[in-house]
């Protein structure tokens, strides 16, 4: 194993411990806009460790291109994602934690 | 190792398909079902059938989620009660299911190299394709060349496809220009970012059209992806921007030259001396033939699928705009 | 480096079960998508390490089109819910 090896090894293991944190989030925080906060941060920081722990095991290549356009098109759509369903989530009359249903509506849970 | 893979992937395949059953909210079924495709297709992709995996993803996660949420918004989201006894249906399953599982006991052992399927006509597109068309990837000789026939009977199939949707549904255009103004107004950086990400998934959709020589690929699964970005167009920036690109008629056109164009090596073929769709004699040299042959009939496959996709999501969302629109 | 990258699909794997089981109970809608959201982003990463874990780098295209198609379902999924609307 050599040193190019043991970086790419820990930044996987960086990236799966961000996205364990992410997916943990998602059940327990107190309401959905924290919980889309802790699943976009972490979806960026894991895909952005693990990408780069898997270009340092490529050598300059076809796949190295590739690697970096899916790096680029996460980073790109993923926090666009997340960021169009909170508005929507807002629109559609989600709240947060700290604030109480109103008389124009306004729920914390549907279904 | 990889067999640990496969099993918590079917397992999770399962409970997908369970937890679908038991849902009344159709929304969350339709995205459930998008679930559902992804892992089949990294089913695929651990079984190592690189291109049936990516036909899975592009068509079952992408076009038919789309579609099928377009349905939700023409009908309606919560699953009527059914009233009918279960019994005959429970009936009626359980007597297939175990027909099926009795036939399984027939079968040959799983990945023993004997199996008949290994003995027949595997090994001689493996030993002498490299020879006759000297393609990197066998899927696309065996699917271009070998089997040119079936694909062209599988492009005939997308077209009428096309045909079927525009003669029950039709596309309907907004004459006037006074119509309200449709798709994400307020989502504003959905709009920027639609612009910057459609380049670039058109520039992979050629990429995946070119490449299909070499690697994982070809023209249907090109189709699906350059649709799949004029889609992200329509859905971001509305439907009548979209139609102003790419026409409806114009898209018709293209469906029809896709096929033609297929059909037209095998007709220039046989006017060279050989059989239908038989490459070799479209250059002096035979494997060059196969190469521009199944270059030609790949490109034809991608303007068919592209426009049939496209024009099929026109059909569903203009229903979908005017209805909610009055 | 198998092991590494084994160890690592195995992880990515007990997060997509958990996104997974989050789409599956969700607590309201939004909360569902998110989790589909979460699913796909995390089987990108899973099909990236798998092909270097198989030695088959060429898994790399289906992971460009896992990213691109959650992108579009991502949005038509938004852009239909304006129609079907909201329970209450």
């Amino acid at each position: 194993m050599n040193f190019l090896d043991i970086i790419s090894s820990l930044l996987l293991f960086a990236g799966t411990f961000f996205a364990f944190s992410g997916a943990v989030g998602l059940f327990r925080f107190p309401d959905f806009f924290t919980r889309v906060h802790a699943a976009s941060l972490t979806d960026s920081i894991a895909a952005i460790l693990m990408i780069a722990g898997l270009l340092l095991q490529t050598s300059f290549d076809l796949n190295t291109a590739k690697l970096i356009f899916i790096l680029v098109f996460l980073l790109i759509t993923s926090p666009t994602a997340s960021h169009a369903l909170a508005k929507s989530a807002r629109h559609g009359g989600l709240l947060l934690f700290t604030e109480k249903p109103t008389k124009q509506g306004g729920t914390n849970q549907d279904d | 190792m990889i067999e640990w893979i496969d099993l918590i992937l079917l397992g999770m395949l399962a409970l997908t398909a369970l937890r679908v059953i038991f849902l009344k909210d159709l929304f969350a079924v339709v995205m459930l079902f998008g679930i559902y495709s992804f892992l089949s297709a990294l089913v695929f992709i651990v079984l190592d059938a690189v291109d049936v995996a990516f036909t899975e993803a592009a068509v079952g996660a992408g076009i038919s989620t789309v579609l099928m949420l377009g349905t939700l918004a023409l009908t309606g989201r919560t699953e009527k009660e059914n009233t009918h006894s279960k019994l005959l249906p429970i009936l009626v399953v359980s007597v297939t299911g175990a027909a099926l599982i009795y036939g399984t006991l027939d079968m040959p052992p799983f990945g023993n190299p004997d199996n008949p399927i290994h003995q027949h006509v595997a090994p001689r597109y493996i030993e002498d394709s490299p020879k006759e068309v000297g393609l990197p990837n066998m899927v696309t000789s065996v699917l271009a060349s070998y089997r040119g026939f079936d694909t062209l009977g599988e492009t005939v199939v997308v077209f009428s496809a096309a045909i079927g949707v525009l003669a029950l549904l039709g596309i309907r255009r907004e004459e006037d220009n006074n119509t309200p103004e449709s798709g994400f107004k307020e989502h504003r950086v959905l709009q920027i970012v639609a612009k910057i990400t459609i380049p670039l998934v058109i520039l992979f959709a050629l990429y995946v059209q070119f490449h299909g020589d070499f690697g994982p690929g070809g023209g249907f699964q090109a189709g699906v992806i350059a649709a799949a970005a004029f889609i992200l167009y329509g859905l971001v920036f509305g439907l009548a921007k979209s139609m102003a690109v790419i026409s409806p008629m114009f898209l018709r056109y293209m469906a029809a030259s896709g096929v033609l164009l297929y059909a037209g090596v095998g007709l220039f073929s046989m006017m060279q001396g050989g059989n239908f769709l038989d490459y070799n004699l479209l250059a002096s040299d035979p494997v060059a033939g196969q190469h521009y042959g199944i270059l030609i009939i790949e490109l034809g496959v991608g303007i068919t699928v592209f426009a049939v996709m496209l024009t099929i999501f026109y059909a569903f969302a203009s229903q979908t705009e005017r209805s909610n629109i009055q | 480096m198998t092991t590494i990258f084994a160890a690592a699909a195995i992880a990515i794997l007990v997060v997509m079960a958990m996104a997974l089981t989050r789409a599956f109970t969700a607590p309201t809608v939004y909360d569902r998508i998110l989790g589909v959201n979460m699913f796909g982003t995390k089987t990108v990463l899973f099909i990236a390490v798998i092909g270097y874990l198989m030695g088959r780098p060429d898994f790399l295209d289906i992971a460009i089109v896992y990213a691109l198609i959650n992108f579009v379902g991502m949005v038509a999924v938004l852009r239909y819910f304006e129609y079907t609307a909201p329970i209450e």
